[in-house]
């Protein structure tokens, strides 16, 4: 491990207390909600925000003792912040030349920079005349400049639209591959974190609520927030071999766990029916529309009832159940596609 | 925590801005009359600041203006006046710039009364600035006799005097100027360039200043023009002294009383650097 933080920040109406460990050449993603305090530890790190309690330790130095001038660290923010007056390319060189390189061998290193992100063409430009996905690789090549030992990005994608989004984010993978040391990213969008990284730290009101690979958050969601980012429907209930008890509602799973536990599935496998289906599905209880809206090429519909839960149905599935808000239907879910794990 | 069923709002980046809803046709509306009670005061009030410029320009001799223009106590007065303006904006520059990124930028006690006490000048009247400049540079002053007696140097009466006094009085319009612009800059550029390992020095100098340039540059030209006008603080500090101490406008103000015509030549080359200054910083602030 090469990074080691606790991060304390507290303030009058909000506390972050988070823990974090990234080892050399991994990418760690903080995901949460707007407010959980993603952006106020990755400043912690940078050292632009000062921290309460805590410490960062890089490499065994101890980077909490120094201003943020000092740390080897390279931090790509959300809007990029190049500096407007410079050209790409002094924008690049501006790390090495405040490491007392002379300006000619700053701009040879951030020439060489460019050229790796694909910009050498860009270079006299200045930021006002880069499009949104350059400058996004502009503000990537200055963080790298400064060879950082920790890079720390804010929200890269953010600021992108939907399509240079896609062909950004493969680029942004392949640089970071390329970066040997620690990464930390901060991000909302679970499809970045879910591609960026190797990782996942999800943060909620400033504290880590779950931790682990992508795939294994993906699976398992252990808070709300993660299974609505995911796309599942998420339940804690109490275990018994393969039934899982949720309120009201006995639910049949497809692995077998004993005491407190999650269950998941996904809003695809749940089959709505006007009346009382005969056999297949193990799992099934009356519930009420709710409310029912567009969701890509499908119809997402909100059921209340003994838990609350959303089915993906396609538009041909509401017309022929004739689907509308307030009705009475029996939902279904098949135990093979319903995931319970240990709470 | 029992469900998980509202689905996270999409959010789509490239998405235009809800526009504001403006009616069509607006362009047809019909407005209403006019009301008296405004206009014939904003028309008063127009006349009342156009109407003595161009008195100026109706009474000015322009048969004689070239010969008189090329009269030696007349361009004597010209160039002192545009070296002394030039060189307090300096002073103001050196100083000024400074004295407003430590206002803006550094939280120390006692920030308030200090950025109070940089405007004092701006609403003092001149002559108690020049009466103020007196009692403490001036030979029996507190910091003047020590100049005096360490150095040699005496201000009061002399072509540097005339710097310290339209230094005085025109310093606040650049540190307000460029203060202004400091903290209308986005902070977080500074914080870009120190993660990057600028010292806050190289800050200052490779980012912070040339991102508020052109305020700096709106406050030198204002300060500069406030310098060229001085004369209160000037007479009573600098005195008049043709050559050494008597800028333009105490030589309008002595001409008036011997030669009237030049005192009008003289006013149309200060009305026309004040037309020209107007002009350069139209698109920066006037508009504005």
């Amino acid at each position: 491990m090469t990074l080691h933080a606790r991060l304390v920040v507290r303030r009058p109406a909000f506390a972050l207390d988070v823990t974090l460990e990234v080892a050399a050449g991994e990418v760690v993603a903080l995901l949460g909600p707007n407010g959980a305090g993603k952006t106020t530890a990755l400043r912690a790190l940078a050292g632009l925000t000062g921290l309460s309690g805590g410490h960062v330790t890089l490499d065994g130095l101890p980077l909490h003792e120094l201003p943020a001038e000092r740390r080897p660290i390279g931090m790509v923010f959300q809007d990029y912040l190049l500096f407007p007056h410079l050209s790409a390319l002094d924008n690049v060189a501006f790390g090495p030349r405040c490491q007392g390189r002379s300006k000619t061998a700053a701009r040879r290193v951030a020439a060489e920079l460019l050229e790796r992100v694909g910009l050498a063409a860009q270079a006299s430009v200045r930021p006002a005349g880069l499009s949104g996905g350059q400058a996004q690789r502009v503000a990537l090549a200055r963080a790298l400049a400064v060879r950082p030992r920790l890079l720390l990005l804010d929200e890269p994608l953010a600021a992108l639209d939907a399509h240079t989004r896609l062909e950004v984010r493969s680029q942004l993978r392949r640089h970071l591959a390329g970066f040997d040391g620690a990464t930390v990213l901060v991000t909302h969008d679970p499809l970045d974190a879910m591609v960026l990284a190797d990782r996942l730290v999800v943060i909620e009101d400033g504290a880590v609520v779950q931790e682990g690979s992508p795939a294994d958050v993906a699976r398992r969601p252990r808070t709300a927030y993660v299974a609505r980012l995911v796309g599942l429907n998420l339940y804690q209930g109490l275990a018994e071999g393969h039934r899982v008890k949720v309120g009201e509602l006995l639910l049949t799973a497809a692995e077998r766990v004993d005491g407190p536990a999650f269950v998941a599935f996904s809003p695809g496998a749940l089959a709505l029916y006007r009346s009382r289906p005969d056999g297949s599905p193990r799992n099934l209880w009356q519930a009420t529309i709710d409310g029912i809206e567009r969701h890509g090429d499908n119809v997402r519909v909100h059921l209340e009832g003994p838990i609350a839960a959303f089915a993906d149905v396609t538009p041909a599935a509401v017309a022929d159940l004739d689907l509308s808000p307030g009705r009475l239907v029996w939902a279904g879910v098949k135990a093979a596609e319903t995931h319970a794990y240990p709470a | 925590m029992s469900s998980a069923n509202t689905p996270e709002p999409q959010k789509r980046p490239g998405a235009p801005p809800k526009r504001g809803g403006v009616p069509p046709g607006r362009s047809g509306v019909v407005a209403g009359r006019l009301p008296w009670v405004l206009v014939v005061p904003a028309v008063l009030g127009l006349g009342f600041l156009v109407l003595p410029l161009a008195g100026l320009l109706i009474r000015a001799p322009w048969a004689t203006l070239p010969s008189r223009l090329a009269e030696p106590q007349v361009l004597e007065a010209l160039r002192l006046s545009l070296v002394t303006a030039t060189v307090a904006t300096a002073v103001c520059l050196v100083l000024g710039v400074p004295l407003a990124w430590l206002l803006a930028r550094v939280s120390f006690p006692g920030r308030r009364v200090v950025r109070a006490l940089v405007t004092v000048p701006l609403v003092l009247p001149p002559v108690v600035g020049g009466v103020a400049l007196l009692l403490v540079l001036g030979r029996r002053g507190v910091a003047g006799q020590w100049l005096e007696s360490a150095f040699g140097v005496s201000l009061p009466f002399t072509t540097a005097g005339v710097v310290v006094a339209e230094a005085f009085v025109a310093m606040p319009f650049l540190v307000i100027s460029v203060e202004g612009a400091l903290r209308g800059a986005d902070q977080r550029f500074e914080e870009a360039a120190a993660t990057l390992g600028a010292s806050r020095w190289t800050v200052f100098r490779r980012v912070t200043l040339p991102l508020v340039m052109p305020g700096v540059v709106a406050g030198a030209v204002l300060c500069w023009a406030r310098a060229l006008g001085e004369f209160g603080a000037t007479i009573t500090f600098a005195g008049n002294f043709p050559g050494r101490t008597q800028t333009m406008p105490l030589a309008v103000y002595l001409a008036l009383e011997t030669e009237p015509e030049a005192a009008i030549v003289l006013s149309l080359v200060l009305l026309a650097v004040s037309v020209i200054i107007l002009a350069s910083l139209r698109d920066r602030w006037v508009s504005a």
